[in-house]
């Protein structure tokens, strides 16, 4: 899977440089933000304007992602979401658990 | 065969890395639909997912990630309804027990058939032959 990482002062941008975020590759992305709290980062934000197309794998693994951040008291955000996606976070009403942001520079803001 | 009625068969390995190209011939067939007079685009979007979702049922589930096994995907279109089908040769499940998500207990997993069944206006998964068939129905209309 294609990810980009780029630290902004206390924050970290993973990039998802994928056009679907299904059950092939998700769980690529659920391993690396695993990794990345583990290695002590507190605040990801996952820059998803790249993704066209999620499935409920990809969701998991956003899911999974954010429950990290919990347990190693982080922050998880979204920024980006192309409109197809972001229905999916409404059908799923994912859209009231995750903090979901028009764009990085907005999202960046708020940690 | 009347004269509008499509039919395409498929069969591909029991790996997820043909979960695009499913998808995107979903994609495809919603964009010739030329008589739907809903919202395209989003026809597209649901087909994807539907086909993924069943798809990736099939292979992890049904067909216990085995990547000799196959999937057969069929799919029906008329200018009344699109039919989809997803042919696994697994052990099967039984799709009444499985309940809908429960939104506040964030779960990982357990939105695929929640996402088929609130897409398609019918899903039912049966016993064949030679497997189950995952069978899911949309009116275009």
């Amino acid at each position: 899977m294609n990810l980009y990482i780029e630290k902004k002062k206390d924050v970290t941008i993973l990039y998802v440089r994928e056009e679907r975020l299904d059950a092939h590759n998700s769980g690529e992305l659920k391993t690396e933000m695993g990794r990345l709290f583990e290695g002590g980062e507190k605040n990801i934000l996952v820059e998803m304007k790249d993704v066209r197309f999620i499935d409920s794998s990809g969701l998991g693994a956003l899911v999974s992602g954010f429950k990290n951040a919990i347990s190693h008291q982080g922050n998880l955000k979204l920024a980006s979401l192309q409109p197809q996606v972001k229905s999916m976070f409404e059908l799923t009403r994912l859209h009231r658990v995750f903090e979901i942001f028009g764009s990085s520079a907005e999202a960046l803001d708020t940690f | 065969m009347d004269k509008n009625r499509i039919q395409v068969d498929i069969k591909v390995p029991n790996q997820t890395r043909y979960l695009s190209l499913i998808g995107r011939i979903g994609e495809d067939i919603a964009n010739e639909l030329y008589k739907y007079r809903g919202d395209r685009e989003t026809l597209a979007y649901h087909i994807n997912l539907v086909l993924t979702e069943a798809m990736v049922n099939a292979i992890r589930h049904a067909n216990a990630d085995d990547p000799d096994k196959t999937v057969r995907i069929l799919i029906y279109i008329s200018d009344e309804e699109l039919v989809i089908q997803v042919h696994d040769s697994g052990q099967g499940f039984d799709i009444n027990a499985i309940q809908s998500p429960d939104f506040d207990a964030l779960e990982d997993r357990g939105r695929g058939i929640f996402l088929i069944r609130s897409l398609m206006d019918s899903v039912c998964y049966r016993r064949e032959a030679a497997g189950n068939v995952l069978e899911m129905t949309k009116q275009l209309h």
